[in-house]
């Protein structure tokens, strides 16, 4: 027996692998970097030359895995909920072409935010574009389902996605592994009439992908993912994902008999759903995330039958717990200690030693010199910067929105307009807004901060650092003279704070790249070093 | 056999290491494991814990019920209320007891002392000079380790190999000095 102990992410990857992938396609964002960082690792997919190394956002590795896929070959593109957002034009043209070569997306949800903005819910996403979804419940169905999802993809010539959330992403079990698949052989295909979205074109496909939805839930009715636990009495559990983790412990734990219907591949198995709604008085819908089939359950004019996150027999936000479900299903809880009173909270923060903090010193005298001193900002650890005892950023919304919406209040009269923005965030989606601002000429300070690594999720390698940023700064139009680098040390205080001063008091666009690595990249390439022996 | 174990600590103090340990162990005598971490911006000194489940059965949740926690072992002494709620009656509380303090209103150690006493007989570790005493600072997750060991339901001798396991890379000198770390915790727990 084959049987490694895997992080969710982790058995996603390997499951990849073992079905033959021939490249996987991300930009970090937790719950789902681990699953690209694992195949980065992995010697298995060094042998097999499996592309890995990280794209510049989730839109460009989408394209990258479709443009794969149309080579004949089997891709894996992996992104955050939000990350799907920058990504969707793709995808949802993707559903459009269809695909070639098995493509997967693997995305990881964030109910709760424990590192996100939001807690949008990607089957919403799966619906819009009528693509199976698929929501394994466990580490082992995870990895499993790698090898149904490249073979369903290939078998409907659709993209297929893979959704998990951060509870099964980051958490560990025992996986077994299965015999490998080879890769597919280049087989690129001439097929104009489906990869050429022109009207004529795209008015066909669509009918295509309406026609083929009867087979998709036929496919639901017959998968591994989905079945109906026996058992008795009114009420009825219908849950989905790793809803069904907590419906099961609550019914063990508790000595309860209630039917459970687990629901891992979308579109709904009609059939099955439609048994359970008739065997029940009574049923309790369970989804890790928005309450996206519930709301279709109730309809329009409601149903008095249907419990959930609407009605409050289930919160309406926020993740799933084993005692939440036995609340819903009557079970009486003892009462448990409190949190005595004086636990007071332990927010994050950046690292002793961390460049941002020095930088965000100067940013705060120099800016505040002026009565307007909103400072826009963006995602990364920088952003730990609208915390005490800096309080430094006043805006932090989606990745690159640091550069324009500085754009838009400076065109709006707002002096000085400031933004700070990470060297990764800049080629993310940074870029093209600096764009608009040369081509507007609008007075706007772009602080860049390059710590030479993507820090938040862990240090990933970054798209362009160092001189490649001032370069990218020069080739979008932005003078010379006002591109300045500084050093973010304490030393260097007085003198970065001059630089500040003048860029903010330029009437055009300046950049200031701020230049110190991260203490926490240069902590991991020692350990790293020591593990190899070099 | 089921075992619901929290893990306790402030980002970059390293946990994982001591789940690590109890994975390995646990893996190797067959058994379920389920064991939830916490990654992302939490890890830049915010709290962390890891749900770390065991049993000879199939396990559904990675998070542990409110009032189930057999154990709650953790690195630092405030970090151990903040898990409180999830002990089981009769569920056992090891912390270390050198403070972490990174933010303001930190309470006074009596005040923290006090209310681990009303969670029963708390193992209570200085941790951090243990482990030097056993060779380097570094090892204090192994002393906690120790210390836990006897409520893991996990044989100390499967621990130990699972130091060995895992430290091996790093040289001979360096799985000593841990696995001297953990029975020096495990001494603790056993007296
Ligand atoms: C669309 C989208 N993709 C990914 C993320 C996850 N994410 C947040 S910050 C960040 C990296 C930031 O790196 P950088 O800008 O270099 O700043 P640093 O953390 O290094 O200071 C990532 C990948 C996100 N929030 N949104
Ligand atoms: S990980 Fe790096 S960038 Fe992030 S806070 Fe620590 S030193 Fe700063």
């Amino acid at each position: 027996m084959n049987r490694q102990l895997l992080l969710g992410a982790e058995a996603v990857a390997q499951g990849a692998l073992d079905a033959g992938i021939s490249g996987v396609y991300a930009y970090p964002g937790t719950p789902s970097t681990e699953i690209t960082e694992y195949i980065q690792r992995s010697k298995a997919a060094r042998a097999g030359a499996v592309r890995s190394s990280w794209s510049a956002n989730e839109k460009t590795a989408y394209e990258a895995a479709l443009g794969m896929s149309y080579a004949g070959k089997r891709s894996l593109v992996c992104m955050k909920h939000v990350g799907l957002n920058v990504a969707a034009d793709a995808f949802i043209n993707s559903a459009i072409t269809g695909v070639n070569g098995g493509l997967v997306l693997a995305v990881a949800d964030d109910p709760s935010m424990h590192s996100s903005q939001n807690e949008q819910d990607s089957r919403v996403y799966g619906r819009f574009a009528m693509v199976p979804v698929l929501e394994p419940a466990s580490q082992q169905e995870l990895y499993d389902t790698m090898f149904h999802a490249f073979g369903l993809s290939e078998a409907m010539r659709l993209p297929v996605i893979v959704r998990m959330t951060t509870r099964l992403s980051h958490s560990r079990a025992g996986v077994e592994q299965r015999a490998a698949s080879g890769q597919n052989p280049l087989n690129a295909e001439y097929a104009p009439e489906r990869f050429v979205l022109m009207p004529h074109n795209a008015r066909v496909q669509y009918r295509h992908l309406l026609d083929l939805q009867p087979k998709l839930e036929e496919l639901s009715e017959a998968s591994f993912l989905n079945r109906m636990v026996e058992g008795s009495g009114p009420v009825g559990v219908i849950a989905f994902g790793i809803g069904y983790n907590y419906a099961m412990e609550a019914r063990t734990a508790h000595g309860l008999d209630c039917r459970v219907l687990k629901i891992g591949q979308y579109p709904l198995p009609r059939r099955m759903v439609d048994e359970l709604f008739a065997a029940c008085s009574e049923v309790l819908v369970v989804e890790e995330g928005y309450p996206v089939y519930e709301e279709l359950f109730r309809g329009y004019f409601g149903s008095p039958k249907v419990r959930g996150r609407m009605d409050g027999a289930l919160p309406r936000t926020g993740e799933l717990t084993t005692d939440l479900l036995a609340s819903a299903l009557g079970v009486e809880l003892p009462e448990t200690a409190a949190v005595p009173g004086i636990v007071v909270n332990r927010p994050p923060e950046l690292c002793k030693g961390c460049g941002h903090r020095d930088m965000f010193d100067a940013i705060n005298i120099a800016v505040r010199e002026h009565a307007d001193h909103h400072v826009f900002s963006d995602i990364g650890c920088y952003t730990l910067g609208a915390l005490p005892p800096y309080s430094a950023i006043h805006t932090c919304v989606d990745m690159g929105a640091s550069i324009t919406m500085a754009k838009g209040a400076a065109d709006a009269g707002l002096r000085p307009a400031v933004c700070v923005i990470g060297d990764s965030t800049f080629t993310h989606s940074g870029m093209t807004g600096l764009l608009d601002a040369v081509n507007d000429r609008s007075p706007v300070t772009v602080v860049i901060a390059d710590n030479d690594t993507t820090a938040m999720t862990g240090g990933q390698h970054s798209s362009a650092t160092g001189s490649k940023l001032v370069e990218i700064c020069i080739g979008l139009g932005v003078e010379a003279s006002h591109i300045r680098t500084i050093v973010p040390l304490r030393k260097n205080l007085e003198e970065n704070i001059a630089v500040l001063r003048e860029e903010f008091a330029y009437d055009g666009v300046s950049v200031v790249i701020a230049q110190r690595d991260c203490v926490e990249k240069a902590a991991k390439e020692k350990r790293r070093a020591a593990a190899t022996g070099q | 056999m089921q075992k619901n174990i929290i893990l306790a600590g402030v980002g970059g103090q390293g946990i994982l290491s001591i789940a690590a340990v109890i994975d390995w162990a646990a893996l190797h005598e067959g058994l379920n494991i389920r064991q939830a971490e916490v990654h992302g911006m939490s890890q830049r000194g915010g709290a962390v814990q890891s749900h770390l489940r065991i049993a000879d059965h199939e396990l559904f949740a990675d998070l542990i019920a409110l009032g189930t926690a057999d154990l709650i072992l953790s690195v630092e002494p405030l970090e151990a209320l903040r898990y409180l709620p999830w002990l089981a009656p009769g569920g056992h509380v090891v912390t270390a007891l050198e403070p972490f303090v990174n933010m303001p209103g930190y309470p006074p150690m009596e005040e923290i002392l006090a209310e681990l006493g009303k969670a029963g007989r708390p193992v209570q570790v200085h941790a951090a000079e243990i482990a030097r005493e056993a060779g380097s600072a570094r090892a204090s997750n192994m002393v906690m380790l120790g210390a836990g060991a006897p409520f893991t339901g996990i044989a100390p001798e499967k621990l130990e190999a699972g130091i060995e396991a895992l430290f091996g890379a790093k040289g001979r000198d360096i799985v000593d000095i841990n696995i001297r770390a953990f029975r020096k915790g495990l001494e603790l727990s056993n007296t």
